[in-house]
């Protein structure tokens, strides 16, 4: 198997409920540098001041599934960071 | 969508979803709208939900305690507005004994309320609104020993553990 050395990855982020409110957007499209993580995009996100308010260990899916911050990511990837859940 | 939905629910088409000749226990649990949280006198409230997300893991949810328990469950919860009295989250767990069954219905509204991506939107009766956030859990209820391998890492996360919503 050959492994591309591509120098960057472009994920999906999504944003729900009160995030998505004090970002003021549900979804955008985020390139950061390979080798990427759920912690990279979350660094990445705190940079840009209107991600402030996120916690320091939010919640994260990738792809429909509960992830580690650790947790590596790959271009085409959707990322959601998840207020405190609230169903049932 | 088959775990979400924007209508009312049903209990009763639930129950015979899950009722077989070989299951002789049926332990069903509605989670309903209160009229209050935390001093404050709720008017109505939205829920919202990272839907794709929250299909597939109230799919996880249902086969978790379905493999554990031998059970067959069905599993519905409410999106959009709703009032005082509405019916949030319906779950009803058949086993072949009511041991089984109860603990296949706790697990289910247990594992929801800790995993599924669903939020909710309180009005207040002084015209204020606010997303509700979870108090901190006490120790909830048995897992199966097969899905600790795949747990999601929430525990920092788990949601308050009121029998309603």
């Amino acid at each position: 198997m050959t492994i591309s050395a591509a120098s960057t990855v472009t994920v999906r982020v999504l944003l729900f409920a009160s995030y998505a409110e004090a970002a003021g957007q549900t979804s955008f499209t985020l390139t950061l540098p390979a080798p990427a993580t759920v912690a990279s995009v979350l660094r990445l996100l705190r940079s840009q001041a209107s991600d402030a308010r996120l916690p320091e260990r939010p919640l994260c899916a990738v792809n429909l599934a509960h992830a580690r911050l650790d947790a590596p990511v790959a271009s085409g990837d959707e990322i959601a960071i998840l207020p405190p859940l609230a169903g049932g | 969508m088959t775990f979400l939905t924007d209508r009312p629910l049903d209990l009763a088409p639930l129950v015979a979803r899950v009722m077989s000749p070989e299951r002789g226990g049926v332990a069903c649990f509605l989670g309903v709208v209160r009229d209050h949280h935390e001093g404050r006198t709720v008017k109505r409230l939205e829920y919202s939900a990272y839907e794709a997300m929250a299909e597939a893991e109230c799919a996880r949810v249902v086969a978790e305690a379905e493999a554990k328990w031998e059970a067959s469950v069905a599993l519905e919860h409410r999106i959009g507005r709703l009032e005082i009295g509405d019916v949030a989250v319906a779950i009803a767990a058949a086993a072949a004994h009511r041991d089984a069954a109860f603990m296949a219905c706790r697990y289910v509204i247990e594992q929801v309320k800790r995993r599924v991506p669903l939020w909710k939107r309180e009005d207040y009766a002084d015209g204020s609104q606010a997303w509700v956030t979870p108090r901190p859990a006490r120790p909830t209820v048995e897992r199966p020993a097969d899905a600790t391998s795949d747990a999601p890492p929430v525990s920092e996360h788990v949601s308050h553990t009121d029998w309603g919503v």
